[in-house]
């Protein structure tokens, strides 16, 4: 079961999940990502150690996708 | 480091060079100048002082005492970037460690654990990423560079800004350093002592 989470205040909250074969999941899953995206968050896929790849679009083949706030210097 | 997509935060800083090797080499150039230009003179100053006139020896030891503060007050801006900062947010905190375990390995996991930094390695060097900061130990270990990092989101628990940090790093090494601010360049042994004791093991296990 694939996993889109939000880091937020709450440490993270799982906002939606599906699977491969599930088309209706996915496009809810689909709908919740772009909703994020246009309140500021980035997706970001983590790829196993030392890798993460921003994504624009869900991946539907993805196991995790993390939503993340954007970083700035300090 | 995957670093194939440049990190989206880079359209925010668009005058910003990219901060690549031959960056880094040259900041690192420039801070060791700077550090010779503000402290060479204080001590030539206290030498000549007390050699014109060694009743005059206080005035000499002033002069010594500022060729040594400067340098430790910028190794101390160094060091400041890591230290722990923001809210605390200890109810969500477990939740957030838990994810952030996830994204380590085993050794960095406990490293992170111990030490409140979580260590990363990448094409640049070792990073020790922090909750509003990162420090960068570049190969060989002869050199830290400390950056000035964070999310702008400031309600997040500890172990979830540093999860963000974490992340935009994997996507993107160069474009991370980029858009973080570059607070300090110098030899580790000038950050270590200005760290917190607790922070110290994890500095060591990046060189």
């Amino acid at each position: 079961m694939a996993r889109l989470i939000r880091m937020d205040a709450s440490g993270h909250s799982t906002l939606a999940e599906w699977t491969a074969s599930d088309d209706t999941a996915f496009a809810a899953a689909t709908g919740e990502f772009l909703d994020q995206l246009e309140r500021g968050y980035i997706g970001t896929v983590p790829d196993g150690p030392g890798k993460a790849t921003h994504v624009r679009e869900l991946p539907r083949d993805a196991d995790l996708v993390i939503l993340r706030r954007p970083i700035a210097g300090g | 480091m995957a670093g194939a997509q440049a990190l989206p935060e880079l359209a925010s800083v668009p005058w910003r060079p990219p901060t690549d090797r031959s960056w880094l080499r040259r900041r690192a150039y420039v801070w060791q100048a700077w550090t010779a230009l503000y402290t060479v003179p204080f001590v030539i100053a206290g030498v000549v002082i007390f050699m014109l006139e060694p009743w005059a020896a206080p005035v000499s030891l002033l002069a010594f005492a500022h060729a040594w503060a400067i340098p430790e007050l910028y190794a101390q801006r160094g060091a400041n970037v890591v230290r722990p900062k923001g809210p605390r947010n200890a109810r969500a905190e477990p939740v957030a460690q838990g994810l952030l375990g996830d994204l380590l390995a085993h050794e960095p996991r406990a490293l992170q654990a111990r030490t409140g930094l979580a260590l990363e390695r990448g094409a640049l060097g070792a990073w020790l990423v922090g909750e509003g900061g990162a420090l960068l130990v570049v190969p060989g270990g002869r050199r830290v560079h400390c950056f000035c990092v964070r999310v702008t989101d400031r309600d997040l628990p500890p172990s979830d800004r540093v999860a963000h940090l974490l992340l935009a790093l994997r996507e993107d090494e160069v474009g991370f350093a980029t858009v973080a601010n570059h607070a300090f360049a110098g030899a580790p042994w000038r950050v270590r002592r200005r760290l917190p004791a607790a922070m110290r093991p994890a500095l060591a296990a990046a060189r």
